[in-house]
C-alpha cells in the first residue's frame, strides 16, 4: 500500500463516523451526509496522489464534505424549494449542558438502531453510517446480494426521513429499551472489525473493534447497572486483548491453541475479568445472565488459562449449554462443538457439526471447523475438500492464509 | 409531522368490545396535550362499498376488503413532533383499544 493509500485508509477509519454524524446534525439528513462524506473520500482518492496528502486530512475531508453537501442542497433547492424544508430530520432536544455525555456518533447510532427499523436494517445502517463499510462489504457480512443490501439501506434512510425518526440520544426513560438493540448492533460492528472482510483489508480492523469498544464504554457509563452492557464490554475487551497474538507477522490468523499467550494484553484481560466477576456476583444474587454475559464468561475461562492445555473445557461446555438454552442458533451449536471435541473427541464433535450442514452451508467457519475435525481424524481427503470450501467462503485475508497453510500441511 | 394512526382489528381474534370509555378518556388527553387532529371509529366492513371507475362503467362491490381477516376498525390523525412521540402514544393506544395499531406518516 502506498503512503497516500495508507493516509486515505487511516482517515477513512478515523474520520468517517465523526463526519457523517456531524454532517447529519448540521444538514438534518442522513442521505446528504452519507453521500457528501463518500464524495469527499472519492475526491481525496483522486487528488491526494497528485497534490499530496494535506497536513490535516480530517479537516480537509470535512471541509470538502461540507462543500459537497451544500452543493447538493443548492441543486435540490433550485429544483424543488419547499420540499426540502419539510424533509429535514428533526432535533427537538435543547442544547445539552456542558459535560453531559453527548457525542454526535451516539446520536447517529441511536437513530440507526431505532426500534421502528427491522433488526437487520439497523445493523446494515450502522455499519454503513457509523462503521463506514461499503455496501458490498456489508452484503458479504450478511450473506446477501449487494443490490438487496443497497435497497435495504435506501429504504431505511427513506423511512427515517418520511416518518421523522429523531436524531438524538433517547431520554432516560426510553434508554434501557433502546440499548439492547444498540448492543446487538455494536457486537456485529465489533465482529466485523475482529474478522474484517474485503480482499485489501487488514485481517483485524482495530478501528472498528476500538470504535465498538469506545461506544460500548459510553453506553456503560450511561447505564452502569445494565448487566448485558457490562457483559458485552467484557466480551469485547477479552477478545480485543488477544488481538496482537491473533495475527502473525506475515498477516496470517493464529488460532487460539497456537497463540503466544504472553502477547495478550494483561490490562484488558484484567478489566474484562473484573466485569465478569461483577456479573457473576449479580448472577449469584439472582440476576439471570443474558447472552453477552455468558459469552464473556466463556472468554474469561479461555483467558484464565496460562496454556491451552490448562483450559477448563468442561466449564466452557457448561456455559455453551447455558447459552444454547437462551439462543438455540446453529452458530452457537457450532462453537459448542469445538468444546465437545476437546472433551469427547473429534468424532463426537463431527457428528454434531454435520447436523448443521443445511443451516450453515454458506458459512466459512462451519467448513473450517469440519476441516479441522476431519484432519484430526486422519480423513485428509475430506478435510482438504472442507478447507477448499472454507477458503472459498472466507472473506478475511488472514483467515484465508491460515486455512491455506493448514490445508497445504495435510498429508 | 402528521401521522395516520390506524386501529387494526382481526375478525378471527377480535379485540374486546368494552373499550369505548377508555378510548374517550384517551381522546380527551390527546386533545389536552395537543396531539389530536381527528378521530373516528368505523362501521363494520359489511357496510363498505368499493367503486371502481377505471374502466368504461363504474362498478360497485363489497370487496375485496370485506373478505380479509384483518381490517381497519378506526383511525386517528395525530400531530406529533417525531416518530418517538407518536410511537409512545400508539403503544398506549394499542393497550387502550385492545387492538394492533399502525402508525404511518403523511407525506
Amino acid at each position: 500500500m502506498s503512503d497516500v493509500e495508507e493516509a486515505i485508509t487511516r482517515a477513512h477509519h478515523e474520520e468517517w463516523a465523526r463526519m457523517v454524524a456531524a454532517l447529519t446534525r448540521r444538514f438534518g439528513d442522513l442521505d446528504i451526509a452519507e453521500e457528501a462524506v463518500a464524495e469527499a473520500f472519492a475526491t481525496a482518492v483522486e487528488r491526494w496522489p497528485a497534490d499530496g496528502v494535506p497536513p490535516n486530512p480530517g479537516a480537509w475531508l470535512t471541509t470538502t464534505a461540507n462543500r459537497k453537501a451544500i452543493d447538493r442542497i443548492r441543486r435540490e433547492n433550485k429544483r424543488d424549494d419547499k420540499h426540502k424544508e419539510a424533509q429535514m430530520l428533526h432535533d427537538n432536544t435543547p442544547p445539552e449542558p456542558l459535560g453531559a455525555i453527548d457525542d454526535d456518533r451516539l446520536r447517529l447510532i441511536f437513530t440507526c438502531c431505532h426500534p421502528a427499523l427491522a433488526m437487520q436494517t439497523r445493523v446494515a445502517l450502522t455499519l454503513r453510517m457509523v462503521g463506514g463499510l461499503t455496501v458490498p462489504e456489508i452484503a458479504r457480512a450478511f450473506l446477501v446480494q449487494a443490490t438487496t443490501m443497497e435497497q435495504r439501506i435506501t429504504r431505511a434512510k427513506a423511512k427515517i426521513k418520511a416518518a421523522c425518526i429523531p436524531y438524538r440520544i433517547p431520554s432516560a426513560d426510553d434508554l434501557p429499551a433502546r440499548v439492547s438493540g444498540v448492543l446487538a448492533v455494536l457486537f456485529l460492528v465489533f465482529n466485523e472489525g475482529y474478522l474484517a472482510t474485503g480482499p485489501g483489508t487488514d485481517p483485524v480492523r482495530h478501528d472498528l473493534t476500538s470504535e465498538a469498544i469506545r461506544l460500548t464504554r459510553l453506553i456503560r457509563a450511561l447505564l452502569p447497572e445494565d448487566g448485558e452492557v457490562a457483559g458485552l464490554l467484557a466480551l469485547m475487551l477479552l477478545t480485543e486483548a488477544r488481538r496482537a497474538a491473533r495475527v502473525s507477522a506475515n498477516g496470517e490468523l493464529v488460532a487460539l491453541d497456537e497463540q503466544d499467550r504472553g502477547a495478550w494484553d494483561a490490562a484488558l484481560i484484567a478489566e474484562g475479568h473484573r466485569l465478569v466477576r461483577e456479573r457473576l456476583a449479580a448472577a449469584a444474587a439472582g440476576a439471570a445472565p443474558g447472552r453477552y454475559q455468558i459469552l464473556a464468561a466463556i472468554n474469561a475461562v479461555h483467558t484464565s488459562a496460562p496454556d491451552i492445555r490448562d483450559t477448563d473445557w468442561s466449564q466452557v461446555l457448561a456455559l455453551y449449554d447455558q447459552l444454547i438454552r437462551l439462543d438455540p442458533s446453529p452458530i452457537i451449536a457450532l462453537n459448542r462443538a469445538v468444546a465437545v471435541a476437546e472433551l469427547d473427541g473429534p468424532e463426537v464433535a463431527l457428528a454434531t457439526v454435520n447436523r448443521l450442514a443445511e443451516a450453515l452451508a454458506s458459512y466459512h467457519a462451519y467448513h473450517a471447523t469440519r476441516a479441522d475435525l476431519l484432519r484430526r481424524l486422519g480423513r485428509s481427503q475430506q478435510s482438504r475438500a472442507a478447507y477448499n470450501r472454507a477458503i472459498e467462503l472466507a472473506g478475511n485475508t488472514g483467515e484465508t492464509a491460515y486455512l491455506t497453510r493448514r490445508r497445504d500441511q495435510l498429508q | 409531522m402528521k401521522y395516520l394512526v390506524s386501529v387494526i382489528d382481526d375478525k378471527s381474534n377480535p379485540g374486546s368490545t368494552d373499550r369505548q370509555p377508555a378510548i374517550s378518556a384517551f381522546n380527551e388527553r390527546l386533545i389536552a396535550e395537543g396531539y389530536w387532529v381527528f378521530a373516528g371509529g368505523l362501521a363494520d366492513t359489511d357496510a363498505a362499498t368499493v367503486i371502481d371507475n377505471r374502466g368504461e362503467q363504474p362498478v360497485f362491490s363489497d370487496g375485496p376488503y370485506v373478505e380479509s381477516k384483518e381490517y381497519l376498525a378506526g383511525v386517528w390523525v395525530w400531530e406529533a413532533p417525531d416518530l418517538d412521540v407518536a410511537l409512545k402514544l400508539a403503544t398506549e393506544a394499542s393497550k387502550i383499544c385492545d387492538r394492533k395499531i399502525e402508525v404511518r406518516p403523511f407525506r
